[in-house]
């Protein structure tokens, strides 16, 4: 493979990180009204993601960092095309974070609650409108030939990326009620497994839709094989839930973002964003490609750097393996 | 307004507001991670409860800045797309190695060291908080260099109409990012100094009447943040004086704007204030105080050398970069116009001033706190923890004011020529701009200042209680002891809850 190519998956896999660690954080997020009744029981859902939202969010802003310096045309063409959805996803990434840091700063009930909403909007809003951005670079923009948007700011709002969308939004709820599962105790995990029973096999369905009308467009042969693991590996995470194997069925959803993310990535290349005005202004791998000097200056850091953060952020996981349930927390401390 | 208006007025006000955030967090994780070292060395209680309360500030602080620097990331591609497209082989590459290499490890061990409390070993624990924040130090480093070559371009060719990079080591490297790096950390620990200085002077002197346990946390507190502040103004006017130089030789037209030098002066004096405006052509007029050969000194280290005013330079300027904007009407309104190539003298003027009169202000209370409180003193007077209090902004507005000019000091350049470099390797700010329309960057001007401008009030109104709440309101409190009934069975023993919960 040469280097822009690797490049290529590099980026695919960052995405894929960030899909799968911010999927679960995103449905715990979603799922704080439902299945958090009092303040104690948001506290134990909001826990289970406290020490690692952080550090999952960082795989987002390498996954753009990473844009910019392989192909610096996809990063300009896609983000300034996509603008207002972006701008929706960072106004929802900003009052996410300061929500999870500020909610119990302060022993009121009305502050706390005002905090709850943010948290449950913005963890709402912000899948969607990743989702929407990774629809619209596998299924294009209205590309002039600069690489330019021409016409509406909502170009990249159609019904397919809205469908996009919702698939992601959607995978984010079933992933956090199975991770919910898996970290908790008590009645907040039964709750957790049951309703994650419940919807998994509803919210796989606009996933494998979008997947379908992916491979119908842009697909090529081998697509279909990653996007065929998907419901299959959905329907495993349902019946290991209903075994009460939480851990195995976080893993099969796991598996299914994989072969989403693989299939959406690869059903893409060897374009970055198609121009749906004009296919000789599609911008491809090749063209958008940095210099070979710079690309292997980042795969020498990418090959240290990527395996030491998978090593901590592993360890970080180990270290907060634990389940939590309400006797773990402590009572609230404010000044 | 058009788009490049409101391009570069959202730039200014997301990137000033972020690096409101930013040198705190930069200073006061290392600080913090100083005293908990003293704490696990020492065992003294003292340095413990310095870091949960100091911590707790730098976590309030901490979450701030990481939300508004997920803007800075994005904003690139987002409204500077052609900019992006021009610079991106050499510019995204210590972009995503700070990604990589800093905003990972802060990320991961901050969470380690909130949540760790109970779960490390004490030294492992120590460790998280350490790597945090030389991982601060290293974000800065990767960011400055980014910036760093947009003022001085080098390790590049230029080839197919855009610089191509040829040297990693040459950015990394650049002298003006190995001269803004110190500068800029220093900066950082000189708002942090202001920082533990006026807020521990205000809780010696609120319970200097009667005994205070903690009286011990706070007069370390003031002492290290008068020292450090100290010590980092010593840094600041070196390292700025090392930069002074640089930018005399590339960045003339900056130094002379510094200096609303409008005419070349041999030897050049040093203006302190001016009294009506700079614009002028004739500005030399309204220059009240001067230093007769002192900016010489500045740009060459002697007394006699010549510094060129901003007239001269727009006359070299326009011989080699131009007089008019092309007629392209991707530059919109400018297409065609003349090049005005003198940045906003007011702005560079006074931000000069600004920086370096409330750097000094700061340093200068930070010695006048440690004299009023030798040996054991604490002043009566009503005046002392106001002052105090007030010199926290000092830092903030001299390091607002140092960026400002460095970045409205190059314009109408986004990427400034080397005067040693290579052709071609230059942008104006009007062609970086994005080709959108003036309500999609309206939009989103109006709504990131609107929700920074209220987050920003939450933050200040969490800082003030939780500096209100003293030690007493960050320490956990202690389980209640019942003497009578040591392995009482009825409630959970106290392990089994987290130390540190959300």
């Amino acid at each position: 493979m040469d280097l822009p190519t690797i490049w290529f998956c590099v980026i695919a896999v960052f995405w894929l990180g960030y899909l799968f660690l911010e999927g679960f954080d995103f449905g715990v997020g979603m799922l704080l009204p439902v299945l958090g009744r009092d303040n104690t029981e948001r506290r134990v859902l909001i826990n289970t993601i406290g020490p690692v939202w952080d550090g999952n969010e960082v795989w987002l802003i390498v996954a753009g960092g990473a844009m910019f310096a392989a192909f610096p045309g996809w990063y300009a063409s896609l983000f300034s095309g996509a603008y207002l959805p972006l701008l929706v996803v960072l106004l929802a990434l900003i009052g996410r974070g300061v929500a999870f840091e500020y909610r119990g700063k302060v022993d009121s009930p009305r502050w706390r609650r005002t905090w709850d909403r943010v948290i449950v909007i913005s963890s709402w809003v912000a899948p969607l409108g990743v989702g929407l951005v990774l629809a619209t670079t596998v299924l294009g923009l209205p590309l002039d030939a600069a690489g330019n948007r021409v016409g509406s700011p909502f170009a990249a709002v159609s019904w397919e990326t809205l469908l996009g969308a919702v698939a992601i939004a959607g995978f984010a709820l079933a992933h956090g009620a199975a991770f919910l599962a898996l970290k908790t105790a008590g009645d907040v995990r039964a709750r957790a497994r049951a309703l994650a029973i419940r919807l998994l096999p509803v919210v796989l369905i606009p996933l494998v839709g979008f997947l379908l009308l992916v491979q119908w467009r842009e697909g090529s042969l081998w697509t279909v094989l990653p996007l065929a693991v998907v419901p299959v590996a959905g329907l495993v995470a349902r019946w290991r839930l209903a075994g009460d194997r939480d851990g195995q069925a976080f893993a099969a959803l796991g598996v299914a973002v994989a072969a989403a993310a693989i299939t959406l990535f690869g059903a893409l290349y060897p374009n970055v964003l198609p121009s749906t005005l004009d296919p000789a202004n599609t911008l491809t791998v090749a063209e958008t490609a940095s210099s070979p000097y710079t690309l292997t200056v980042m795969t020498w850091v990418a090959v240290f750097g990527a395996p030491a953060v998978l090593v901590y952020q592993g360890w970080t996981y180990w270290v907060f393996r634990k389940r939590i349930s309400t006797q773990h927390i402590p009572p609230v401390h404010t000044p | 307004m058009d788009v490049l208006d409101l391009s570069r007025w959202q730039f200014g006000i997301t990137t000033v507001y972020h690096f409101l955030m930013v040198p705190l967090t930069i200073g006061l994780s290392i600080v913090v991670a100083g005293m908990q070292t003293a704490w696990v060395r020492t065992g003294n209680e003292r340095y413990l409860k310095m870091t949960k309360f100091w911590g707790k500030l730098l976590l309030v602080n901490f979450a701030m800045g990481v939300v508004t620097g997920i803007v800075q990331e994005f904003q690139f591609g987002m409204n500077w797309n052609a900019y992006s497209r021009f610079v991106g082989d050499v510019f995204g590459a210590p972009l995503a190695m700070e990604g990589l290499v800093a905003f990972f490890v802060e990320s991961t061990f901050l969470g380690l060291w909130i949540f760790g409390w109970d779960r490390l070993p004490k030294r492992v624990h120590l460790a998280c908080v350490w790597a945090f924040s030389l991982a601060t130090v290293a974000s800065a480093y990767f960011i400055l260099a980014a910036n760093s070559w947009m003022q001085h371009p080098v390790g590049v060719e230029f080839v197919d109409g855009r610089p191509r990079m040829i040297s990693i080591w040459a950015v990394l490297t650049n002298n003006t990012a190995l001269a803004a790096i110190p500068h800029t950390i220093a900066g950082a620990f000189a708002v942090v100094a202001a920082f533990l200085v006026g807020i521990a002077s205000w809780h010696l002197w609120r319970r200097r009447k009667q005994d205070d346990e903690h009286r011990p946390v706070w007069r370390s507190s003031l002492k290290v943040g008068a020292w450090l502040g100290a010590v980092s103004f010593a840094v600041l006017a070196v390292t700025g004086d090392f930069q002074g130089k640089l930018m005399f030789e590339q960045q003339p037209m900056k130094m002379a704007a510094a200096e609303a030098l409008c005419h070349t002066e041999q030897p050049a004096s040093f203006s302190i204030l001016a009294v009506g405006d700079v614009t002028d052509p004739n500005c030399e007029n309204v220059k009240t105080f001067t230093v007769p050969a002192l900016l010489s000194f500045l740009a060459h280290n002697d007394f006699t050398t010549e510094v060129k005013g901003v007239q001269d330079l727009v006359n070299e300027y326009a011989a080699r970069y131009g007089s008019h904007y092309p007629d392209d009407p991707a530059l919109g309104e400018l297409a065609g116009k003349p090049i005005d190539y003198v940045p906003s003298l007011p702005v560079t003027y006074w931000g000069f001033r600004a920086m370096i009169g409330f750097g000094a202000l700061s340093a200068g209370l930070g010695l006048l706190a440690l004299w009023l409180t030798r040996r054991g003193r604490i002043p009566d007077s009503r005046w002392f923890p106001r002052i105090m209090l007030a010199g926290i902004v000092t830092p903030f507005a001299a390091n607002s004011a140092g960026w400002i000019f460095t970045e409205m000091g190059r314009q109408p350049f986004v990427v400034v020529p080397n005067p040693t470099g290579i052709d071609g390797v230059w942008m104006f700010t009007a062609r970086a701009v994005s080709n959108l329309s003036v309500g999609e960057v309206l939009t989103s001007l109006i709504a990131l200042t609107t929700v920074y401008l209220v987050l920003g009030v939450v933050e200040v109104y969490l800082l003030r209680k939780y500096v209100r709440g003293g030690v007493d309101g960050v320490m956990p409190p202690k389980p209640p002891a019942d003497p009578a009934n040591p392995d009482d069975p009825g409630g959970a023993k106290p392990n089994d809850a987290l130390a540190f919960a959300y």
